[in-house]
C-alpha cells in the first residue's frame, strides 16, 4: 500500500476533454495490488479510454469477480456505479444490470482465474448472449490473489516460481471466443498501452460483447525466467498482428496506411475502427480466416490486436426483444402488472 | 534550504537554525530583512504561482530556538599566532570573524561607530529589525573573542598596515548616499539624505519630521525612509518615481507594506527644481511624463508643484575609499572602485580583502555573508602560505532516504495549501513608537502550512536504468506527468512528446541509457516533480530510490563540512 494518497499536484498543462474534466477525474483510489502489477497499467489504460471518450463517470458500471484483477475496478472512475460479485460470477451480474438499464456502459474486469476456472460457464453464456459489455481479461498464468497457483491459461512448460513445469493444456480465451461468436476479440499487453488504448475504446464502443485479454505479468508469482506470461517473454514473443485505430464518428481518417494493407470497419454507433496494419488477405471481420491465421502462427507467439470484429450482430436486447426503454425508466405498473395480470398469463398455459 | 524547513516542521527549531546559521550565520535578522534571492527559484512557485515563504520561516526557527552556546564552535584559548584586522564591522566583517575565530586567529574590528553591525543597524529600521534580535547574533560572534573597537574610523590604510597584520579585510560597505543636484539644493536644511537621515533616526539624532514629505526615488531605501517617516510625525508622505509601476527597484512585498501604512507612490514623475523660499522650503517641482510601452523612452507632458515640509533623497549609495592611499598597489578603477577577485576577494595588494558592499556596490545582507565566508578561506590560506587561488571543492553526498516498504525519511505528502500570509501589527497601534515591530511571525498553524508546502527538492529521484522492466507503473502514478519511457531523441523534439509537454526550457529533462527490454529510455521532466516518491514506491525493482542530495559547502579551515555534519542528526 503506497504511503500516500496521489497528490492532487497536477501538471499546468493538464488537458481537459469535451466534459471539462481532467484525466484525474478518471481515477479511482489507491492501487493496493503489487508495485509494477500489470493490472495497474490496464487501469491507467482505461482511464486514459475513457478520458478520450469523453465517458460520462455516471453512465458506466464496473463489475467483476474475485482475483487481483477483480479488485482492479476500485481503483478506476470513482464516480461510476460498481458491483464486486462471487467468484467467476460477474457476468451474471452484468447480464441482469444490463436486462435493467441498456443505457450504461458496462465494463467487466475479470481474470484468468475466475474467467477460465470457475467463471468459464459464465463467460461462455454471456458471449452466446453477445451481452453488451467490455470484458477486460487480466491474464497473467497465476492466480496472483491466492498466490501463485498456475491457472487455466499457463502454457504447457511454462515454469513456476519454484521451477515445476505446468504440464495441462491452456484454455486461449481469444480461440474459445472466436469458436462461440464472440462479436468483438482482441488480445493486448499491459505493457503497451500504444495498442491498448485504441482496442479499449473500440471495446468501449462495440454494441455487444467485447472481449479484450489483456496479458498481464504477475511480478510476484509469475514473472521470472521460464514463465510465458512475464514482461520480457511477452516482449520478446509478441506478434502484433494489427494496429487499430478508433476513430470517432464524423471524423476524418488521417491513419497512415501501410504497405501490409488497410481496412476500415464502421461501428454502430458511427465511428470506424481503421486497421492500419494488418497482414496480407487477413480480414478482421472474418471468423475463418482470422482462426486459420491464428493456426498458422509459431506456438509461442503472443497474437496482439483486434483480431475479430462483427459491429452488426444482434445483442442481447436485440435477441430478447426486450423494451427500448430501460427497465428502470418504466413505470411501476408496467413493471409489475399486478396479480390478475399474472392470473391471466397463466391461464394462457393451462 | 529543505533541510532546514523538514526540521522546523518536526519542531526541531534550534537544528533548523544551526543549520541555517552555518550558512548564512544571521538567521533571525535575514529571516525578517532578507532579499529573498532564493524564492523566485522556489520550485513550488510553478506549482501553486508563490514559493514557499522560505525566509519567514527562518524566522521561526530563529524565534523558537532554544540555547545554541553549546552548539556553537569551540573558540581556542591559544592564538594561532596570526592577526587579522577587519574594518567596518557590518554583515561582511562580522562572517569572517565568524569564521576565523573558531581557527585561533586574533581578529580585531575597526569601527567607526559606536555600536555593531553596519547598515543592518544605522539604516534597517528597528520596526522591520528589533534591536534585540540584531543585538543577539551580532553578539553571538562578538562573544566569540571579538577585539572591536568602537568609534575607530580608520582614516589611513598605510597606518593600519603599518602596524604588521598578517591579512586586512575592508568591509566599510558603500556609505554615501546620491546627491541630486537641482536648483535650490543648498538652500535649505530640510532636505535630507536618506541614508544619513536613517542613520541620524536609528541613532536617535532625529525624532520628527514635517508633515508632508516627498522621498525621491522608489528602492527598498525610499522605502524605509517612507515608512520612518510615517512614524516621525509625517501625514501626507509621496514617493516619487520616474518610472511606472513594473519599474521599481524596491521589492514589492516593501512596496506592499508602504502603501498599507497610506504611503502614496506617484509614478512619471521626474524631479526639476527644490522650491526656497526665503530659506524655508516649499515644495518641489516635477515634470510629469509619458512613457513608451516598455518604459525606455518618455514625453514631458506638463510641470506640477507639489508642497512639502521635508525633501528626502533615496536614489542610491556609492562607494567612496577616501582613507585608502593610491600608493599602496591597491588598484581601483576610474570610478575609484577597487579591483577585486571574483573567487579570491583579493585586491591587487596580497593580503588584502574586499567583500560586502564596498566590493563591487551595493547589494544586500546575504550577499555580504557569502562574502564574508569566502574572504575567510583566503585569509586562511594566505596566512597558512597557501595561494588564495588553491580554494577547497564544493562535494556532495547522495544517501537514499528509504526506510522500508513505502516508508521514507521525509514527509514525502504534497499540502495543498496557499502560501501563508504574514500578519501585521494592526495600523492603529503600529505607529505609537518607533520600533514596534510590523509583522508578527507566523503563527503554529501557519508555519505547519507553510513548511508543508516545501517539495523537498534536495531529495532527487536516482534511476538505475538496468533494473527497469518497463512496467509502466511509475509513469502511471506520477500525480504531475513527469515521466515518460519512449525512444530516444534530440532534446528540443523529445520535449514535445512527453506524458506531458516539458516547456521549462530552464529544466534539463533527463533521459536515460537503453532500457534492457526495448532499448526506449526513461525521461525525466523534473520541472514541476513533487518529489511524492510515488515513482520509487511503485517501482517493483527499485529501479527508482529517492536519495537525498547534501551540497558540501567548505568554509575557512573546515573543508567539506557544511550541513552534512547536522544531516546525521536529523536520520537518526
Ligand atoms: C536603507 C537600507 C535598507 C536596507 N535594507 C536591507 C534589507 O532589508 N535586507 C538586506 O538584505 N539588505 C538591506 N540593505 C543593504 C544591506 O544593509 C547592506 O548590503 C549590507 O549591510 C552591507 O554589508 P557590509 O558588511 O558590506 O557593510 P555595511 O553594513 O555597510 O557596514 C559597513 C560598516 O563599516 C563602517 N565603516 C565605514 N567606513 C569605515 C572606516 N573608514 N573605518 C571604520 N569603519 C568604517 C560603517 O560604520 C559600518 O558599520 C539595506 C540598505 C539600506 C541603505
Ligand atoms: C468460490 C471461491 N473459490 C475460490 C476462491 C479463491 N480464489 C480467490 S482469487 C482466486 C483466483 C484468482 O485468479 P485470477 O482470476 O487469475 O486473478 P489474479 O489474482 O491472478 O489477477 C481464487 C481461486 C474464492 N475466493 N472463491
Ligand atoms: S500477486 Fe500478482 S497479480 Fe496480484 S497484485 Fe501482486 S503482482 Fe499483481
Ligand atoms: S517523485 Fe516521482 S511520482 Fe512523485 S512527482 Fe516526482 S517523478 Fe512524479
Ligand atoms: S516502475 Fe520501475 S520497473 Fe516499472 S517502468 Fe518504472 S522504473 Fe521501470
Ligand atoms: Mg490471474
Amino acid at each position: 500500500m503506497p504511503s500516500i494518497a496521489k497528490p492532487i499536484a497536477t501538471h499546468p498543462t493538464l488537458q481537459r476533454n469535451a466534459l471539462g474534466l481532467t484525466i484525474r477525474d478518471y481515477e479511482g483510489s489507491m492501487s493496493t495490488l503489487c508495485a509494477g502489477c500489470g493490472h495497474d497499467s490496464i487501469t491507467a489504460a482505461i482511464i486514459r479510454a475513457l478520458w478520450e471518450l469523453d465517458t460520462q463517470p455516471h453512465m458506466v458500471a464496473k463489475l467483476s469477480g474475485i482475483g487481483c484483477s477483480s479488485k482492479t475496478p476500485t481503483y478506476f472512475l470513482s464516480g461510476a456505479h460498481g458491483f464486486n460479485s462471487a467468484h467467476g460470477r460477474m457476468p451474471a451480474i452484468v447480464t441482469g444490470a444490463g436486462a435493467a438499464d441498456r443505457d450504461l456502459l458496462y465494463i467487466g474486469v475479470s481474470g484468468d482465474g475466475d474467467s477460465l476456472s470457475i467463471g468459464l460457464g459464465q463467460m461462455c453464456h454471456a458471449i452466446r448472449r453477445n451481452i453488451r459489455m467490455a470484458y477486460i481479461l487480466e491474464n497473467n498464468g497465476v492466480y496472483g490473489l491466492t498466490k501463485g497457483q498456475f491457472s487455466a491459461s499457463s502454457d504447457i512448460g511454462s515454469k513456476s516460481k519454484r521451477g515445476e513445469p505446468n504440464r495441462m493444456a491452456p484454455i486461449d480465451p481469444v480461440r474459445l471466443a472466436l469458436s462461440l461468436g464472440a462479436t468483438f476479440i482482441a488480445r493486448s499487453f499491459s505493457g503497451d498501452k500504444e495498442q491498448l488504448v485504441p482496442i479499449l475504446k473500440a471495446a468501449f464502443t462495440h454494441r455487444g460483447f467485447a472481449l479484450v485479454d489483456v496479458v498481464s505479468p504477475c511480478v510476484t508469482f509469475n514473472d521470472h525466467e521460464g514463465s510465458t506470461k512475464s514482461y520480457k517473454h511477452t516482449r520478446k514473443n509478441t506478434l502484433r498482428a494489427t494496429q487499430a485505430d478508433w476513430v470517432p464518428p464524423q471524423s476524418e481518417i488521417l491513419a497512415q496506411i501501410s504497405k501490409s494493407g488497410t481496412t476500415s470497419v464502421a461501428m454502430h454507433d458511427g465511428s470506424v475502427v481503421h486497421f492500419s496494419t494488418v497482414p496480407k488477405d487477413y480480414d478482421p471481420t472474418d471468423r475463418r480466416k482470422v482462426a486459420a491465421y491464428l493456426d498458422d502462427q509459431p506456438a509461442n507467439a503472443v497474437v496482439t490486436g483486434l483480431l475479430y470484429i462483427d459491429p452488426n450482430a444482434p445483442d442481447m436486447h436485440e435477441l430478447g426483444q426486450s423494451s427500448p426503454t430501460p427497465l428502470r425508466d418504466l413505470a411501476y405498473e408496467k413493471l409489475c402488472p399486478g396479480s390478475a395480470e399474472l392470473e391471466r398469463m397463466q391461464e394462457e398455459f393451462r | 534550504m529543505p533541510q532546514y524547513i523538514r526540521l522546523i516542521a518536526q519542531g526541531k527549531y534550534t537544528d533548523a537554525y544551526m543549520v541555517n546559521r552555518e550558512s548564512n550565520v544571521f538567521p533571525a535578522i535575514l529571516g525578517r530583512t532578507c532579499d529573498r534571492p532564493c524564492e523566485p527559484a522556489c520550485r513550488r512557485g510553478r506549482l501553486d504561482g508563490a514559493p514557499v515563504a522560505i525566509c519567514r520561516l527562518k524566522r521561526v526557527a530563529a524565534d523558537l530556538k532554544g540555547d545554541i552556546s553549546h552548539l556553537l564552535p569551540k573558540i581556542p584559548t591559544e592564538s594561532n599566532g596570526k592577526r587579522v584586522a577587519l574594518i567596518g564591522a557590518g554583515p561582511s566583517s562580522l562572517t569572517v570573524a565568524n569564521d576565523l575565530r573558531p581557527l585561533g586567529y586574533e581578529v580585531t574590528i575597526f569601527e567607526k561607530q559606536n555600536k555593531p553591525g553596519g547598515l543592518m543597524r544605522s539604516n534597517i529600521p528597528s520596526f522591520r529589525l528589533p534591536e534585540k534580535v540584531l543585538d543577539d547574533e551580532v553578539g553571538t560572534i562578538l562573544d566569540m573573542g571579538v577585539d572591536i573597537r568602537y568609534n575607530s574610523p580608520v582614516s589611513s590604510l598605510q597606518g593600519l598596515l603599518n602596524d604588521k597584520y598578517d591579512a586586512v579585510f575592508v568591509g566599510t560597505g558603500a556609505p554615501r548616499g546620491k546627491e541630486l543636484d537641482l536648483p535650490g539644493r543648498k538652500d535649505t536644511d530640510r532636505i535630507h539624505i536618506g541614508i544619513d537621515w536613517l542613520e541620524s533616526v536609528a541613532f536617535g539624532h532625529i525624532d520628527k519630521i514635517g508633515e508632508r514629505v516627498l522621498i525621491i526615488g522608489v528602492g527598498n531605501t525610499a522605502m524605509d525612509c517612507c515608512r520612518s517617516s510615517r512614524r516621525l510625525g509625517g501625514k501626507d508622505i509621496k514617493v516619487m518615481a520616474r518610472r511606472p509601476r513594473g519599474y521599481f527597484k524596491a521589492s514589492p512585498w516593501e512596496l506592499d507594506d508602504a502603501e498599507e501604512e497610506g504611503i502614496d507612490i506617484v509614478i512619471n514623475h521626474a524631479p526639476k527644481r527644490f522650491v526656497v523660499e526665503n530659506g524655508v522650503l516649499k515644495g518641489m517641482e516635477f515634470e510629469r511624463l509619458e512613457w513608451d510601452a516598455e518604459a525606455k523612452k518618455s514625453r514631458v507632458i506638463d510641470e506640477v508643484f507639489l508642497p512639502a515640509d521635508d525633501v528626502i533623497l533615496a536614489i542610491g549609495q556609492e562607494n567612496a575609499f577616501p582613507w585608502i592611499e593610491r600608493d599602496l598597489g591597491i588598484e581601483f578603477d576610474k570610478w575609484g572602485m577597487p579591483t577585486v577577485d571574483k573567487a579570491t576577494f583579493q585586491s591587487t595588494r596580497p593580503g588584502v580583502f574586499f567583500g560586502g558592499d564596498a566590493a563591487w556596490g551595493p547589494k544586500n545582507i546575504i550577499w555580504a555573508v557569502a562574502h564574508g565566508h569566502q574572504a575567510a578561506i583566503s585569509i586562511h590560506n594566505h596566512c597558512q602560505g597557501v595561494p588564495v587561488t588553491d580554494r577547497p571543492k564544493q562535494g556532495s553526498n547522495l544517501v537514499s532516504q528509504k526506510m522500508g516498504i513505502s516508508e521514507w525519511s521525509y514527509h514525502n505528502d504534497y499540502n495543498p495549501s496557499k502560501r501563508q500570509k504574514m500578519q501585521h501589527v494592526e495600523l492603529t497601534k503600529r505607529f505609537q513608537q518607533l520600533n514596534i515591530e510590523v509583522e508578527l511571525g507566523f503563527d503554529p498553524e501557519q508555519t505547519a502550512r507553510e513548511v508543508q508546502r516545501c517539495l523537498n527538492c534536495d531529495i532527487e529521484t536516482v534511476f538505475v536504468e538496468k533494473r527497469c522492466i518497463e512496467c509502466d507503473a511509475c509513469v502511471d502514478i506520477c500525480p504531475v506527468q513527469c515521466l515518460t519511457i519512449t525512444r530516444d531523441g534530440e532534446e528540443s523534439e523529445l520535449r514535445t512528446r512527453l506524458s506531458a509537454p516539458a516547456t521549462n526550457l530552464e529544466q534539463a529533462i533527463y533521459a536515460s541509457n537503453p532500457l534492457p527490454q526495448t532499448g526506449r529510455a526513461m525521461v525525466k521532466d523534473e520541472d514541476v516533480c513533487v518529489h511524492c516518491g510515488l515513482c520509487a514506491e511503485r517501482c517493483p525493482t527499485a529501479a527508482w530510490d529517492m536519495q537525498k542530495f547534501d551540497l558540501l559547502i567548505p568554509y575557512a579551515g573546515a573543508p567539506n563540512s557544511g550541513v552534512s555534519c547536522t544531516t546525521s542528526s536529523v536520520l537518526a
